[in-house]
């Protein structure tokens, strides 16, 4: 029995609660392994920088929610420990885990088997990305792109040394959800491996850099607005991005580099209301909050009398 | 060689060196300023061009390919100057449209002042020698 | 391999001109894996160039006229043809697509009918990539369906 048909699990939710309970403990139990063909691509590019690239196939046993990080570390641990591999916290959290899994730049711990409804699974680096060894890749060049863009708030108004310790910036609900789900960014890649023009251009900051250009832009915590746009208005920054939406669909935390990527664009185009409410600094201190209370009070006054 | 021809060849190699850096900083529009160049060109063509093609469809198709009646239409100034246009708009956005596209194919110093110089010279001498065509055929004395 | 050539590889790698394992050329290739937005991307720069290279060669054979009426018949024997009608009727279609997707793109890459930006939740959808700006590209294509099948008409019956 096949326990990957999409049209098993299409039944299992059609049935009762109890009876998808009963179903659910019949299918992991080990008595009912299933096992996929493992291609996990070889080099060594730092050792032999000339070593010819290779597959190497593993079968490893899989059951109902076996991820395909799950199955590559069962691979190198049972089979070939010398497969190179990043990984860390196994819940789509870090980003460690990006590789290309069956031609797709996807986060092995996020990706179950089933999903991928085969029973060869591919996995090579993530393109764009130059090799070090097997599946783990070298981001040097991504994080020089990310530091271009200056990814820090900068306020002129919030020289530390001088504010109040208990200082903090008025920024509502509405302020924060402009900015919010950009900073979700985990930085794992995988929107740079799908980008066509990282593919050719090395001088494209990338979706990543873009959207968190776009991410510190929209802050109203962040005051440098000039400095931030004359950074990407170049021949190869953001001018370079051609809504391929590559990157928003192989996004795996909602990011959505693509939007933050046009909504920054209307900006330098002009079309978007440019003027940016800057967040007030606020001092939360005891004397302040005294002193606001008792403004509060003799307001109240005023209206009474 | 001597100190002097030392310091001169220094110098001219100074010189070609502040030369290319100062060629290679040019900068006569930022890269927003020629993408709304590309956006108006765009959408001011798609008007231009509509127009033209309709010319084509005012009359039976083949009778409006005729020689004569080609004349005619090059002998309108309204649509001599619709044609200038169709030209220019085209040029710039079509040709900035491929330098857009070599650019991120490789992006080496040479490889991009190439491109740019490259593209500006084929604007130009596609507006010029359509404007040729248009100017003689604007003359032209039908018999 | 010797110590020299793995210090040159390390030295690559933290060079920002390092091109190893870059698609190139091949990451323009693969319109279908990665939705209808790349879909798009794909025809428009395959259209653009086409158009251009059109461009160039109906500038150069409109200067025929220039040259008199026994120059321009010629030319018109070489592009009043089956295979010429066909190109035509491809040009038409190129010019239609591109155009209609081009105007969905000023809008899209201004920020309009992309949706925006909130808190995102699982299953993480992203809002830009949403049918309400696709539906551009989608009648792009019926409408350079159309116009091809318009000028086929006019192209082949003469009138």
């Amino acid at each position: 029995m096949n326990i990957f048909k999409k049209d098993k699990r299409k039944e299992i939710k059609n049935e009762s609660p109890l009876e998808i309970k009963r179903s659910n403990i019949s299918t992991t139990t080990s008595s009912n392994k299933s096992s996929v063909k493992l291609r996990v691509f070889r080099i060594n590019a730092v050792q032999n920088p000339n070593d010819v690239p290779h597959f190497d196939e593993f079968h490893v046993p899989v059951k109902r929610w076996t991820t395909v990080l799950d199955a590559l570390l069962d691979a190198k641990s049972y089979q070939d420990s010398s497969i190179g591999i990043r990984y860390s916290c196994r819940m789509a959290s870090c980003g460690s885990c990006g590789m290309k899994i069956n031609g797709i730049p996807r986060l092995a711990c996020y990706t179950k088997i089933s999903d991928l409804d085969t029973n060869t699974i591919t996995c090579e680096p993530l393109p764009n990305f130059p090799y070090i060894r097997d599946l783990v890749t070298d981001f040097s060049q991504f994080f020089n792109h990310h530091r271009s863009v200056m990814p820090f708030i900068q306020n002129k108004k919030a020289d530390i040394p001088d504010v109040n310790e208990l200082s903090e910036y008025e920024q509502s609900p509405q302020d924060l959800d402009k900015f919010l789900q950009f900073s979700y960014c985990i930085k794992c890649g995988l929107c740079y491996s799908a980008c066509p023009t990282v593919a050719t251009d090395l001088k494209f900051p990338g979706p990543q850099a873009l959207s968190q250009a776009y991410r510190y832009f929209a802050d109203s915590r962040d005051s440098d607005k000039s400095n931030r746009l004359k950074v990407i208005d170049t021949s190869h920054g953001i001018w370079r991005c051609h809504f391929a939406g590559s990157c928003s669909n192989v996004c795996p935390k909602g990011v959505d580099p693509a939007l933050g990527i046009q909504l920054l664009r209307s900006h330098l185009l002009g079309i978007s209301n440019s003027e940016k409410k800057i967040a007030k600094l606020q001092d939360r201190s005891l004397n302040s909050y005294r002193e606001e209370e008792e403004e509060k009070e003799k307001e109240k006054e005023e209206e009474k009398e | 060689m001597t100190s002097d021809s030392i310091k001169n060849n220094n110098r001219n190699k100074n010189n070609s060196k502040n030369t290319t850096q100062w060629f290679s900083n040019i900068t006569l529009l930022r890269e927003s300023q020629i993408m709304k160049i590309h956006y108006i060109t765009g959408v001011g063509a798609l008007f231009v061009v509509a127009i033209h093609i309709m010319m084509r469809l005012i009359m039976p198709f083949n009778m409006s390919l005729e020689f004569e009646n080609v004349i005619l239409n090059y002998k309108n100034v309204f649509y001599a100057l619709l044609l200038e246009s169709i030209l220019i708009l085209i040029a710039i956005h079509g040709f900035n449209g491929l330098r857009v596209i070599l650019l991120e194919i490789r992006q080496t110093q040479i490889w991009e002042r190439a491109v740019n110089i490259l593209v500006i010279v084929a604007m130009i001498g596609i507006i010029a020698y359509g404007t040729r065509t248009i100017i003689i055929a604007n003359g032209f004395s039908l018999g | 391999m010797t110590s020299a050539k793995s210090a040159k590889r390390i030295d690559d790698i933290n060079n920002k001109n390092d091109r190893t394992n870059r698609e190139g050329l091949r990451g323009w290739l693969n319109p279908i894996i990665y939705g209808w937005e790349r879909v798009s991307y794909w025809f428009q720069r395959l259209t653009g160039i086409f158009l251009l290279v059109y461009f160039i060669g109906h500038v150069y054979e409109t200067s025929s006229l220039v040259s008199g009426p026994d120059a321009w018949a010629a030319m018109l024997e070489m592009t009043q043809t089956i295979g010429g009608h066909i190109f035509l009727i491809l040009v038409i279609g190129a010019s239609t697509l591109h155009t209609v997707n081009g105007i969905r793109l000023i809008f899209t890459q201004s920020g309009q009918g992309l949706g925006k930006p909130g808190r995102p939740d699982y299953p993480y959808d992203p809002t830009s990539v949403n049918n309400k700006q696709r539906s551009g590209l989608w009648i792009a294509f019926i409408l350079a369906a159309v116009a091809m099948l318009y000028g086929a008409n006019v192209l082949f019956s003469g009138e």
